[in-house]
């Protein structure tokens, strides 16, 4: 029994020596941040309370209500869900589809076009966005160009408010759809054959086997892959502040990026908390919702 | 539809598909190699006429490029090597040690993968403004130096380990730390390589924090650094091109070397216990 306990002891000391280092840091440098986050975003901290902490003053939920009652606030959230709702599903579509055409038994070459699909999944976001702010250059982009063999006269694509967030929508499918595609191929592979073998018996077509079999198999990847997706795309920054800095008239302000000119810019970080914590209630609310949809899907 | 007529359908398909994707990639390298103006005019030429390496002269000599890359470099690899310390240290010990709390203590970690990075930045700048860590590298590699993705990754693989292996060792006597690097790290070699990919090709992308901490231009990364640069040179479209270019390379080298290593990792962040 003494023993007994002595070992367990052991065991705990040196499990807690090697949880240490990694454990140390996450809570000073993201559990902690987290929580004064929480706070800061009830209070009024500003740039003077960047210059002197005894300024700063707990103000209860003003910031939150200031925030709501913001019409920009408002004009970025929606900016924000027409991406995510827009983009998203559009994101897994292509990610779909393209699976679906990799994967198909016929086809050849399945490395060399998974590779070339997911090249721009590697790239930095900020250095692509770049090379599509030429691309979408009215007078010389080449996007234009080749319209223009279609007899579509030049667009101001970045310019126009009603057109620059579908470009950027545009952008993130283009970057983004080999993610999924890969976890897509892999849910595929995962499909028994006999099922398939089981269908061509029964003299089922390619797209009855696709609805019966394919899809309801791929249900679970499938709200894996959508909830991945939105959460990851609620989280837009970069391609607007390196494309349109949130123009033209505002029409690709992100929360994110509101959230950076607020804390960053202006110094009003009590303000910007609260945005960010905002965001947050918003990606828990989805990741909840996925959990219970997946729970019902795997029931 | 006979299943030639189908087969070429699905390669056209296929192949429209890759040609649309590498478009943009392939556009960036040759206007990177066209002379200033070129890739402006009318109509927009794909390949140089004469192609120069003069954009690469002037982003080495006189934009301090090689100075963005080594800082880019020096976070990335630093970054990778202590979190692959430090996380594989946790998976190690959530994996194979039986501790009071152990569990309760893991599913709180993986809890705390919900909330976004962006809620940090503001207490974390201020605490490195305290400790007079903005504008420095250490300050760009603290919110990468312990991941909660990659004390799961570990420890998913490491439970796979038989305890037998680690109960012969404890035979011979082995302390718990010769343990880990004498046993475990060895085994873990190819989870190792997949962690390190994602590491340091996260950290090399990243954008947000760095453009936070460092406020200095000699301290930009180069995601940083390339965004600041369109601001002056907007007009040079070519130039542009040569520095989205250099940034982008080594990346992509990198995944194409360890391809399938890269993979895997996306294989086991989808799967769920």
């Amino acid at each position: 029994m003494n023993l007994r306990r002595r070992y367990e002891r052991k065991q705990t000391a040196a499990a807690l020596l090697f949880l240490a280092p990694a454990l140390s840091v996450l809570a000073a440098f993201f559990v902690v941040p987290v929580a004064a986050a929480f706070l800061m975003s009830f209070t009024d901290f500003d740039i003077y309370g960047l210059g002197d902490l005894s300024t700063v003053r707990f103000i209860g939920f003003r910031n939150y209500l200031r925030i709501l009652e913001t019409p920009l606030f408002w004009k970025a959230l929606s900016n924000t869900f027409y991406f995510v709702v827009i983009g998203a599903p559009l994101s897994v579509g292509v990610s779909l589809v393209v699976a679906l055409m990799v994967n198909a038994r016929m086809a050849r070459f399945k490395g060399l076009f998974r590779t070339i699909y997911f090249l721009p999944v590697v790239t930095s976001l900020v250095a692509v966005a770049i090379v599509w702010r030429y691309l979408y250059h009215p007078a010389h982009g080449l996007l234009n160009h080749a319209l223009g063999w279609l007899g579509i006269g030049p667009v101001d694509w970045l310019g126009d408010p009603n057109l620059a967030m579908p470009a950027i929508i545009f952008l993130a499918v283009w970057k983004n759809f080999g993610y999924n595609m890969l976890i897509f191929i892999a849910g595929l592979s995962n499909i028994p054959d006999d099922l398939y073998e089981a269908a061509r018996m029964d003299g089922a077509s390619g797209w009855r086997q696709f609805v019966d079999i394919t899809l309801p198999m791929l249900t679970p990847t499938t709200v894996f892959v959508v909830m991945l997706t939105l959460i990851g795309y609620f989280q837009l920054f970069a391609e607007p502040y390196v494309m349109t800095q949130g123009g033209p008239l505002n029409a690709t302000l992100s929360v994110v990026l509101m959230m950076y000119e607020q804390g960053f810019r202006w110094w009003n970080m009590g303000y910007a908390a609260a945005i960010a914590f905002i965001l947050f209630a918003i990606i828990l609310f989805f990741t909840l919702l996925q959990m219970f949809i997946q729970r019902r899907v795997e029931a | 539809m006979k299943p030639a007529v189908r087969s070429w359908l699905l390669h056209a398909g296929l192949s429209i598909v890759a040609v649309l994707t590498m478009t943009p990639t392939v556009w960036m390298v040759a206007a990177s190699f066209m002379s200033p103006g070129e890739a402006s005019s009318t109509p927009p030429p794909f390949l140089p006429a004469h192609p120069t390496l003069e954009h690469y002269a002037a982003l080495t000599d006189r934009l301090h490029m090689p100075v963005y890359f080594f800082n880019s470099f020096l976070i990335a690899s630093s970054v990778t090597l202590v979190s692959l310390l430090a996380n594989s240290m946790a998976g190690f010990a959530f994996a194979k040690y039986r501790f009071k709390g152990r569990d309760r203590t893991f599913r709180l970690l993986l809890s705390g993968m919900v909330v976004p990075a962006q809620v940090t930045m503001l207490p974390l700048f201020l605490m490195m403004k305290k400790f007079g860590l903005v504008n420095t590298y250490v300050g760009a590699m603290v919110p990468g130096l312990a991941s909660i993705f990659g004390i799961f990754l570990i420890r998913q693989f490491v439970r796979s380990v038989p305890d037998s292996l680690l109960e012969a060792a404890r035979m011979d006597g082995a302390g718990e730390f010769r343990l880990y690097r004498t046993v475990i790290l060895p085994l873990c070699k190819p989870i190792l390589l997949t962690l390190a990919l994602f590491t340091f090709m996260g950290m090399w992308n990243d954008f947000m924090w760095p453009l936070i901490i460092m406020t200095d231009d000699a301290r930009y990364t180069l995601p940083v650094a390339l965004a600041n640069l369109m601001g002056e040179h907007v007009l040079d479209l070519e130039l542009m091109m040569a520095g989205s270019v250099i940034t982008v390379l080594p990346v992509v080298i990198l995944f194409l070397a360890f391809q399938r290593h890269y993979v895997r990792g996306i294989m086991l962040g989808g799967v769920k216990e």
